[in-house]
């Protein structure tokens, strides 16, 4: 069955999905996040939440019909060529390699690289978030060059720390919380994605922008140690 | 209303939380919305005390707790076996407790989520708009003997409240999603004619189901961009066996979901004991919303005379109350 993107189809009884992409795209996922902020911008009267993840935005409602008047913003333009809406670029403070990072060496020889040419890499690549998940706050990061396509691993790793970067499918994952997973850490970092304490508890949001450059183990514990909110010694600054 | 009280816990089983509606408005960030795994529960509270606000929510664990002061409270969800001293108090109503009583909560082996409201709610420290525990966000933790739970004092009619039985499994109706044509239309008729048993691993996350046979696959299911996953979502794994989401799921997953429970038919499938047997129906999503159940009926309660061992100090019927459950 051959689908037409963007697609619009119920979710439950009390939602609609719009689908952008059945596939990991840096064009559709940026169009989720443009649609997204424009119905967050001129609200349509029914609806109660909406959401955006790698290729789809959620739109929940009341139960008052409202797919005719999302048909509708949905065709008002191409959504991928819209300039993206207010956003933060951080830069979040990495330590890579060795115990902070002990899937490094085979990340680099999958990705065809010396380890010094994939920290580099990694270290000064500019991502988006894709879309928060899994945990609160857990950013899901790309999207990167291709030689950044490495699968995941056929076994978990039975656990990586929380602030624990990871690598696979041109993406990066930043943990919010200690959990095992099939992707390959490179780096550790002592950002804290949730954080209730905080007047801002989860720090990212879909659509900003990260670097992680990189330091050295003790650089980011004293950088960690000097950051009461969690937030692991990260700069911001709004994007307009 | 509005002086001080609190209700102390004397013992508590494990796996016993606060929990409230939840907070709504942050799946964007990926945050899921929580809160009581029988929403039902939650609005025949509702409709007993008021303003039922946060409660206690037990997974059939044993509680025993103290007031210190006068609150009225209320019993729903999967019937326990409640008393305060020699009195048994019926589940599915509103009671009044004084300083100094005890309530004993004991699990009957009916249902699995059972709650403990207060009129006006549970004081206790709100995260993000809601007291509700999300253990799997790291927000709250399990209610333990000595915890002090505020509130304030009450006075209300005891009443009790129209509850349908929804302990043993039966028929959940579904609404489809996007990747319910995923599966080949010979797997979905399978699924649909499978009677599955409720397993017995099962938390607020999700809901394990078993069966004799084959799991459930799509062809390529290991290919799909991770996307929205709600509570109802009937997830199948990788080796095809199907999960119901709970209120604690997360927020996005790649593996396909062949269906969502409609909400009417949620507060069953959370509360089917293990061993139940579950089927599936498809309905469409207007079908679904008007199979919503209306604003639970609320009656007085006429305590049976044996229960009450000291029958004139008793008050017979707290207050006339209307048929929506308005003190009049």
């Amino acid at each position: 069955m051959e689908e037409v993107f963007p697609r619009i189809e119920p979710l439950g009884e009390a939602a609609l999905l719009v689908r952008f992409t059945p596939h990991l795209d840096d064009a559709a996922n940026r169009a989720c996040v443009a649609f997204r902020a424009a119905l967050e911008a001129q609200p349509i009267a029914g609806v109660v939440e909406t959401a955006s993840s790698l290729g789809s935005v959620l739109v929940r409602h009341d139960g008052r019909d409202v797919e005719a008047d999302l048909g509708h913003a949905l065709a008002a333009r191409d959504w991928a060529d819209v300039p993206p809406p207010a956003r933060r670029l951080w830069s979040i403070p990495c330590s890579y390699g060795g115990e902070d990072g002990p899937q490094l060496p085979e990340s680099a020889a999958l990705a065809g690289m010396s380890e010094v040419a994939a920290v580099s890499a990694l270290a000064t690549a500019r991502v988006r978030v894709l879309a928060l998940g899994f945990a609160p706050g857990m950013p899901y990061l790309g999207i990167l060059p291709d030689a950044w396509d490495l699968p995941r691993q056929t076994d978990l790793t039975p656990k990586v720390p929380e602030g624990a970067l990871v690598v696979a499918v041109r993406q990066l994952v930043l943990f919010g919380t200690e959990a095992p997973t099939g992707w390959r850490q490179v780096g550790r970092t002592a950002f804290g994605c949730f954080e209730p304490s905080r007047a801002r508890p989860i720090a990212l949001s879909p659509g900003d922008e990260v670097t992680f450059p990189s330091v050295s183990p003790s650089e980011l514990r004293e950088l960690a140690e000097a950051d009461p909110e969690r937030h692991g010694g990260a700069i911001w600054e709004s994007l307009p | 209303m509005g002086k001080p009280a609190v209700i102390e816990v004397l013992t508590c089983g494990p796996m016993v939380t606060i929990q409230d509606g939840g907070r709504p408005g942050h799946l964007s960030q990926g945050l899921a919305r929580g809160g009581a795994a029988d929403r039902r529960a939650l609005k025949e509270a509702t409709a007993l005390l008021g303003d039922a606000g946060a409660g206690i929510e037990t997974p059939g664990s044993p509680l025993r707790l103290r007031c210190d002061g006068a609150v009225t409270i209320s019993l729903t969800g999967a019937p326990m076996k409640a008393t305060v001293g020699d009195r048994v108090l019926a589940w599915n109503t509103s009671q009044h407790l004084t300083a100094g009583d005890i309530l004993d909560l004991r699990p009957t082996g009916t249902g699995v989520y059972s709650y403990v409201h207060v009129a006006g709610g549970f004081l206790t420290e709100a995260v993000m708009g809601s007291r509700a525990a999300h253990l799997i966000a790291n927000i709250g933790a399990p209610l333990q003997a000595g915890d002090v739970l505020p509130c304030n004092a009450s006075t209300g009619g005891a009443r009790r409240v129209e509850a349908h039985a929804r302990w043993g499994g039966g028929e959940l109706r579904l609404v489809r999603t996007p990747q319910t044509r995923l599966f080949p239309p010979a797997v979905l008729d399978r699924f649909l004619t499978t009677r599955f048993i409720r397993d017995v691993r099962g938390n607020r996350q999700g809901v394990k189901l078993s069966m004799a046979g084959a799991g459930f696959a799509t062809d390529g299911q290991l290919n799909l961009l991770s996307d929205f996953i709600l509570p109802g979502d009937v997830q199948m794994t990788g080796d095809g066996i199907p999960y119901i989401l709970g209120p604690e799921c997360q927020t996005t997953g790649g593996y396909p979901r062949i269906g969502t429970v409609i909400e009417a038919d949620l507060p069953r499938a959370m509360q089917a004991v293990p061993g139940a047997v579950l089927t599936f129906r498809f309905v469409t999503p207007a079908e679904a919303r008007a199979a919503r159940p209306g604003k639970p009926a609320v009656t007085p309660l006429i305590r049976d005379p044996g229960d009450m061992p000291d029958l004139l100090a008793q008050q017979l019927i707290g207050g006339v109350v209307s048929a929506t459950g308005e003190e009049t």
